[in-house]
């Protein structure tokens, strides 16, 4: 098993407050894992600052990128991007004035390989570099379902599918390893089970390795190799979804002190 | 040095009525997140109205100061009801034009009705100068002066210890919450806007007589600069736009003495960008960060 | 590639230019169109030019610049000068890439620390920057100070000003079809999820200020080189309003609705010429009452396309 990401000490305090504390982590490539927690636990926080929103207070976070470690903690959230690392929003953020198909082939504007001079030209290499953007994205759309709409506005989407499309923008950085924030948030239990395979599909088909956030225990349980858990901005239990289902530490973190 | 301590009291005059218009800027933005605009074309409301209540109705300095803040008070009122409020889910680009919109058509109608020329004042004041020292003061000097002071003072006050002046904090921390602790958003905002167009009426009568003119597009640069105060004394704050205005009014003044009156408006944009460079929430500013 | 180019569009597209830039020609040719109405039409021009650059910074982009006049006087002060000199077409051209230069230079160093700012602050310090541009053309021995520029040859023609024109339709019509106009769209759109997808965010945002500099830059050396006298007063920030109104009237983000909307207001200014104060205000409250009413402008975001429109017409085809 190859390290693809290890966090070391991370800490990151707003004003008097530490939102995330001391966290100590370690993943491996190809691994699925899930991040959980009551409310307020800081998961959002330290999704933020791996993925370079915010600036961490103290720590390191290290990516393997082409067989090298590469320290990524507070660089730009597109340089992060550029090293393989791509996510989705809590509070869905597509582009609003952007169509379905628009809003995947922005996401790939790093591997458009033409610079702003064929763009005003119009050169050969601009023409060719359009058609392979727009046969990648309808590509990315297909797996997540979503091709016949591709000429929809973003914003006209049902909910759930506004979902599956921040997962095909994420996939279309072409990223290593994927962030997921709340995926299944306000879907019903169909709409569950079908992210449960689609996401398992994915890490098989572009050999991702994928993070996600989630309240929905069931997805959690069902899907994640490893799941960690954060209370309070510190990391307080980590492993297989059979031993966090019995850790005490875990149980009363949901559940209050007094069980 | 007598030049220069010269130059600082006159510099610091005109950095009190940069002082005032600044209030109304801060204040304004605070509570709604909108550069005014038309906060400038307020204050040459102030100086037109300065300049019929002495001319033809022969009123003296108080009763004449009173009515420009009342009269600017109330415009500052009507245009915050018809042209912002109806834009205040908007963004803020939308509101911003709109502004520019608002300036527009107060500057070109007072243009259309007074025509360009130059208005001038009756003698109100006595014309005498203080020697104090090496520098001399004037009465008008004088009267910005303390008509600051006390203005600052009464705002101060009112927006500490009253009622209103905590419904304006509360708002401009947090509108909604602001409401739901049964505050009327509408009318703290409306009220914001009476107080800061009042104080802007103050300076425009001020700067009419300290100069003796009035013109109807004379509020758009004084305008811009006295935002530019606002910026640097940490928009939202009363203190930062009072050190604010004087600063301004300081630095131009100087420049004027010993480098080219000719730059005297390019030093406030360069001091604008080096402090947006530099620390965009100004000296007393609070920062704010997108939640994701 | 050739396919792409010489698509059905694109000769549609070329034919209707053509045809509208010979009509008019001929006109000015045969007399029909007067110096009055001459002057006019160029005036139109300018303006489509300033207003399509100006809509990829405010619309595209979404950076809310107050500061375009200063690049057009840049242009116009660049191409002034050096046409006195060299009072021919070369001129001219050396003229216009100075403006270039010196407004691409201008546009990195007002854009690298300002764009960091959101929207209002934004727009206030773009102001200052044309403000101290203005100042400095003001105080400089070259530009000949307040006093301006007088005796500048009139260089630009109908054929030069069309062809600038279209070029600038162009330049920005292919920005916004591109991976670089795509994350331009992205960050108005949302700057945190365009960052997250891995837009530089500074770096696009640079680039369509320089791109929207460098063109108000041309508008203004052809300006120049039409009206003879060049005087700082004509760059103030009234005039970067003027621009800003056509771009919001059009519709901010459409390239077409600034064309539109240029060749519109400009003949409403024709027939407003007569009353200038009554003029300025009902600009104002027509802002106004847009903001309030319409706020996406007249046209929203609606592109004219020929494209789509044969698409469409294939498509009732073959249902029929």
């Amino acid at each position: 098993m190859e390290e693809l990401l290890k966090v070391t000490g991370l800490s990151k305090h707003f004003g008097g407050l530490a939102a995330v504390s001391g966290i100590n982590m370690e993943i491996n490539r190809g691994e699925l894992i899930g991040l959980i927690g009551p409310n307020g636990a800081g998961k959002t926080t330290f999704f933020n600052l791996l993925t370079g929103v915010y600036e961490p207070s103290e720590g390191l976070i290290e990516l393997t990128v082409d067989g090298k470690k590469q320290q990524i903690g507070g660089l730009k959230p597109y340089k992060i991007t550029s090293l393989g690392l791509a996510r989705t929003f809590q509070n869905i953020r597509l582009f609003k004035s952007m169509t379905v198909l628009e809003n995947v082939k922005l996401a790939m504007h790093k591997n458009a390989g033409y610079g702003v001079f064929s763009a005003l030209l119009r050169t050969s290499k601009y023409y060719n570099a359009e058609r392979w953007i727009e046969e990648k994205a309808c590509e990315y759309l297909s797996e997540v379902g979503l091709y016949r709409k591709r000429n929809e506005l973003a914003t006209n989407l049902p909910y759930g599918e506004q979902r599956r499309l921040e997962i095909a923008r994420a996939l279309a950085a072409q990223p290593t390893i994927l962030f997921l924030d709340e995926p299944a948030a306000g879907m019903n239990p169909q709409e569950t089970d079908e992210l449960t395979a689609l996401i398992r599909h994915l890490r098989d088909k572009y050999n991702l390795t994928i993070v996600l956030i989630e309240h929905d225990m069931s997805l959690v349980m069902n899907l994640c190799e490893r799941i960690f858990v954060l209370n309070y901005g510190q990391l307080i239990a980590s492993g297989t979804p059979e031993e966090i289902q019995n850790n005490e530490f875990v149980i009363s973190a949901y559940l209050g002190e007094e069980v | 040095m007598e030049q220069f301590l010269q130059q600082l009291i006159n510099g610091l005059s005109l950095g009190s009525i940069y002082a005032l218009v600044a209030l109304g800027y801060t204040m304004v933005y605070g509570i709604i997140k909108l550069i005014n605009f038309a906060h400038g074309d307020v204050y040459m409301i102030g100086a037109y109205t300065a300049f019929f209540v002495t001319t033809y109705l022969g009123m003296g300095f108080l009763p004449a100061l009173l009515v420009c803040m009342i009269v600017c008070g109330i415009l500052g009122v009507l245009i915050e009801r018809i042209a912002y409020k109806p834009l205040r889910k908007a963004p803020r680009i939308t509101a911003l034009i709109t502004a520019i919109g608002v300036s527009y058509v107060i500057e070109y109608t007072t243009q259309f009705f007074m025509g360009t020329t130059t208005r001038t004042y009756p003698a109100i004041l006595p014309t005498t100068t203080w020697q104090l020292g090496p520098v001399s003061i004037s009465y008008i000097q004088m009267v910005i002066f303390s008509v600051t002071i006390v203005l600052m003072i009464l705002l101060t006050l009112i927006v500490q210890k009253t009622k209103i002046g905590r419904a304006m904090r509360a708002v401009s921390a947090d509108e909604n919450a602001a409401k739901l602790m049964g505050i009327s958003v509408d009318n703290t905002i409306s009220f914001t806007f009476l107080i800061g167009s009042a104080l802007a009426g103050a300076a425009g009568m001020l700067v009419g007589l300290y100069y003796n003119a009035a013109t109807p597009l004379m509020g758009m640069v004084p305008g811009l600069k006295a935002f530019v105060a606002a910026v640097f004394g940490g928009i939202g704050s009363i203190p930062g736009a009072l050190v604010g205005g004087l600063f301004i009014g300081i630095a131009e003044t100087l420049v004027v003495a010993y480098g080219s009156s000719l730059y005297r408006d390019a030093i406030v944009y360069a001091i604008l960008i080096l402090v947006l460079i530099i620390k965009p929430t100004g000296l007393f500013g609070k920062n704010e960060r997108e939640k994701v | 590639m050739a396919k792409q180019v010489l698509s059905k569009a694109n000769m549609i597209w070329s034919g209707l230019i053509l045809a509208l830039f010979l009509i008019v020609w001929v006109l000015m040719g045969a007399g029909i169109i007067n110096s009055y109405y001459e002057s006019t039409i160029f005036t139109i021009c300018f303006n489509i030019i300033l207003a399509v650059s100006l809509n990829l910074i405010v619309g595209i982009c979404g950076q809310f610049s107050l500061g375009h006049a200063g690049f057009m006087a840049i242009g116009a002060y660049s191409a002034g000068i050096v046409t006195k000199m060299i009072p021919n077409l070369g001129g001219l051209l050396l003229g216009i890439l100075i403006g270039f230069a010196i407004s691409a230079i201008a546009a990195l160093i007002v854009s690298i620390p300002t764009l960091r700012l959101r929207g209002d602050y934004l727009a206030i310090a773009t102001l200052g920057f044309a403000e101290i541009i203005r100042i400095c053309i003001q105080n400089m021995k070259i530009t000949n100070g307040a006093a301006g520029l007088m005796g500048i040859p009139k260089l630009t023609t109908w054929p030069l000003l069309f062809f600038a024109v279209v070029i600038s339709i162009v330049v920005c019509t292919n920005f916004v079809r591109s991976a670089p106009g795509r994350a331009c769209i992205a960050i108005n759109d949302d700057e945190i999820a365009a960052e997250a997808m891995g837009v530089n965010t500074t770096k696009y945002k640079v680039m369509a200020f320089v791109i929207g500099a460098i063109l108000a830059s041309l508008a203004g050396s052809l300006f120049a080189n039409y009206f003879y006298v060049l005087n700082p007063n004509q760059f103030t920030f009234n005039k970067s309003i003027d621009i800003l109104v056509i771009v919001v009237f059009g519709g901010m983000g459409s390239m077409s609705a600034s064309v539109i909307a240029a060749i519109a207001i400009g003949l409403l200014n024709m027939w407003l010429q007569q009353f200038t104060d009554l003029r300025m205000i009902i600009y104002g409250a027509a802002l106004v009452l847009m903001m309030i009413f319409r706020p996406q402008g007249i046209l929203g975001t609606w592109e004219l396309s020929i494209e789509r429109f044969l698409k469409n017409r294939k498509l009732k085809k073959e249902r029929a």
